[in-house]
């Protein structure tokens, strides 16, 4: 009893405080969330037309796509961004033979020892991690307008809607509709939309300002397998190339779980049968 | 410690007599989830979530004590640790995302297994003490998932540890030197996560323990059932294999089955992608997060945005982060009491009209405090969770007490044979027909009803 009535009590005591709160004048008042002038650019990150080849239950790399998207990372992106969790030997899995692998990772330098023990750089052996572009964050900060270029290996898994996020964004930099400027100077008390010196305005990047210039122009860089290398052609091969360095193991996850979950619900079948043959003469028999 | 009719053990082989005598450890299964130990015949499928929640804890046992051997609890290796396990380790991305999941997992059966306790009252007499263990185990739970969670020290993983010891920092007086010690600094650093994962290897088997203590209590009174009538013969009961293992066995298939489909198609789906970058002290997320099984208790110490302060004089009785605290521990807390606070003598929410509104308002409660924790920290989600906040708190103190002694409960049926199988025995009605008159039904004789063979 005296548990009840202190419970009550107690009870009682809370909840009035924060109704009392709730539903005071003042705390009713409120305003409607601010919003920050760049809510005017949110876009829909976009799939590329047809999706990724890695989509779906049974969706699979291509191998071709990879390759390329390798290329756009070794001519475009290495020159600020690292992808430290990958190795030259994980390059077999694109489809590259182990010469291939030896020879591309000797086109890499690593740094080393020489014979002497000082500090020298080497060429990269298969076993060997993709090198950073920068010694360390000070000097990646020091070339870039202290912005520091993230390293790429897990970017697809630390971004909701990850792939199409980076194909999205690489296609982002656009100039900014009549539209949203008039919005977001709304939003922003009447202060016109601005652009900051040194950053670029990019409609998928969450506050529209972005400190990585523009990368993909069409036909920067030359296919090895001859793709005609268009903006969107890029951005979605380098999106699946990313893809696939966040997750090595993507397609054969996809691949393993359906013979597990088919396994399961096999078991799952029989079990089912034997609980139905068990319960038989337990359960109250039909009428009729 | 068992019903008189049940099954007794009778070792066959000369090895089994040996070891009956020596060590009756087989006996002693026999009698907790074999052939001797006698279980309402009625239970439902809401019944099978103690033994799943048993299974995923095997599970979280097993990938933890394996991923364990390739992880290094060192804050400039750890978050490279785990993407070695995800890359390098031989089928190291299955465990992970199976203990990753596997969590998830454990957190959706415990809670069906505790709103099962809830709507048919489970918590009360002569079961009390298998429900104080199962509040123990459900916090041991909390504090082993949280620190596991920091131990990928990902970005949410610094920052909820941040925001969770920062807690503590909230008790007056030693509120600040207790986080500093329990934390090891002023912030999370190596300290915090050496000693976040010898806890988290070492928590499990504690809860295991108090598992073990969980279903000695069970096995005094036996199982409870949807009719809330205790057992009354032989005919009321099932021996627990083969029927319960039969049953239990394939709906731990489907679940299973289930879960595997978040493990292979969908492994990050119930995780939060700022995870996957590596902690950084100096960058703080947009918004923390804590993983959704603790969504409602975050919503709870969010509504209190305001201290208490005595009116007029501006003097602040208990500061606002205090209170938040208070009422979020206190919401689980609160659990502890619940035997004592609902007295109603009916146990099952079948038989109690009133009751069981207030249990779907509840129900309803925690979603929305669920939704209201995962979003951002501004109106109207904090006045919905003030509200809903205010009504978690007046249904387990305020409206169980009440309603227990006004409601006037439906009639209840006899015994859990006549539930089953109609009042003669003869013409059976479904369950859902109109319960039959309380009064007569006098004594069914033990086996009139057992099945012919």
């Amino acid at each position: 009893m005296t548990i009840r009535l202190g419970g009550m009590f107690f009870g009682l005591a809370l909840v009035g405080v924060l109704l009392l709160w709730s539903f005071l004048p003042d705390t009713l008042k409120y305003s409607t969330p601010e919003k920050s002038p760049y809510y005017a650019f949110h876009e829909d990150k976009l799939p590329p037309a047809g999706g990724f080849s890695f989509d779906g239950l049974g969706g699979k790399w291509d191998n071709q796509q990879l390759q390329r998207g390798y290329q756009v990372y070794k001519e475009v992106c290495r020159s600020c961004h690292s992808l430290k969790y990958v190795a030259f030997r994980n390059l077999e899995e694109l489809g590259y033979s182990e010469a291939e692998v030896r020879a591309e990772a000797a086109s890499w330098e690593v740094p080393g020892l020489d014979e002497y023990g000082e500090a020298t750089l080497r060429p990269a052996e298969p076993t060997d991690y993709f090198p950073s572009p920068y010694p360390n964050e000070i000097a990646a900060r020091a070339s870039n307008n202290n912005a520091l270029p993230p390293d790429l290996s897990l970017i697809t898994k630390a971004r909701p809607d990850g792939s199409n996020y980076v194909y999205s964004l690489m296609q982002g930099y656009v100039e900014p509709t009549e539209e949203d400027l008039a919005e977001a100077k709304e939003l922003g008390g009447g202060v016109e939309w601005e652009t900051p010196v040194g950053l670029y305005f990019n409609e998928h990047f969450y506050n529209a300002n972005i400190a990585m210039p523009p990368q993909l122009y069409p036909d920067l860089i030359t296919y090895a397998d001859g793709t005609e290398a268009t903006t969107e052609q890029m951005a979605q091969d380098v999106a699946a190339f990313l893809t696939w360095t966040a997750e090595p193991t993507l397609v054969l996850r996809k691949q393993t779980g359906w013979y597990v979950v088919a396994f399961l619900l096999f078991a799952t079948f029989l079990g089912f049968l034997s609980y139905k043959e068990i319960w038989a003469n337990k359960k109250p028999k039909k009428k009729g | 410690m068992s019903f008189a009719w049940a099954n007794q053990y009778e070792p066959k082989s000369d090895f089994t007599k040996w070891i009956d005598e020596k060590l009756p450890l087989p006996r002693l299964i026999y009698n907790a989830v074999g052939a001797g130990y006698p279980v309402p015949r009625n239970l439902n499928y809401m019944w099978n979530f103690g033994f799943l929640a048993g299974l995923f804890l095997v599970i979280q046992i097993i990938t933890g004590v394996v991923l364990a051997m390739h992880y290094a609890a060192d804050t400039s290796v750890a978050f490279g640790s785990v993407e070695h396990i995800m890359r390098n380790v031989n089928y190291g991305w299955m465990l992970r995302y199976a203990h990753a999941n596997g969590a998830s997992f454990f957190f959706i059966v415990i809670y069906l297994h505790i709103f099962r306790g809830f709507y048919y009252s489970s918590y009360k007499a002569p079961r009390e003490m298998i429900w104080l263990l199962g509040v123990v185990i459900f916090l041991l739970m909390m504090a082993t998932a949280f620190m596991g969670y920091v131990l990928p020290w990902g970005q949410m993983s610094f920052w909820g540890a941040k925001v969770i010891t920062g807690l503590f920092g909230a008790i007056p007086i030693i509120g600040e030197p207790l986080q500093v010690w329990l934390v090891g600094g002023y912030a999370p650093n190596g300290a915090t996560l050496n000693r976040f994962f010898s806890l988290h290897f070492l928590l499990p088997f504690v809860i295991l323990g108090v598992v073990i203590l969980h279903i000695w209590a069970l096995h005094i009174p036996g199982s409870s059932n949807p009719t809330g009538v205790e057992v009354k013969s032989e005919s009321d009961t099932v021996p627990f294999h083969p029927y319960y293992v039969a049953k239990d066995g394939w709906f731990l298939g489907l679940v299973v089955a289930i879960y595997a489909g978040f493990v292979f198609f969908a492994p990050n789906a119930l995780g939060h992608p700022d995870n996957y970058i590596e902690a950084n002290p100096l960058s703080t997320p947009a918004e923390i997060v804590p993983e959704w099984y603790f969504l409602p208790f975050y919503a709870i110490l969010r509504a209190f945005t305001g201290d208490l302060v005595i009116p007029l004089t501006g003097i602040v009785l208990v500061p606002a982060k205090l209170l938040g605290v208070i009422a979020m521990f206190g919401s689980i807390l609160v659990w502890f009491f619940l035997p004592w606070l609902d007295k109603s003598p009916i146990r099952s929410g079948s038989y109690r009209p009133l009751f069981q509104k207030f249990f779907w308002v509840l129900v309803v409660t925690m979603g929305v405090l669920t939704f209201c924790g995962g979003a951002p920290a501004e109106q109207p989600y904090i006045l919905i969770s003030q509200i809903a906040t205010a009504y978690y708190f007046l249904h387990f103190l305020v409206i169980l007490p009440i309603v227990s002694q006004i409601e006037v409960p439906k009639p209840l049926p006899f015994s859990i044979t006549e539930a089953v199988l109609g009042k003669d025995g003869e013409e059976p009605k479904p369950i859902s027909a109109a319960p039959p008159p309380q009064s007569g039904g006098g004594d069914l004789p033990g086996g009139a009803l057992q099945p012919a063979e």
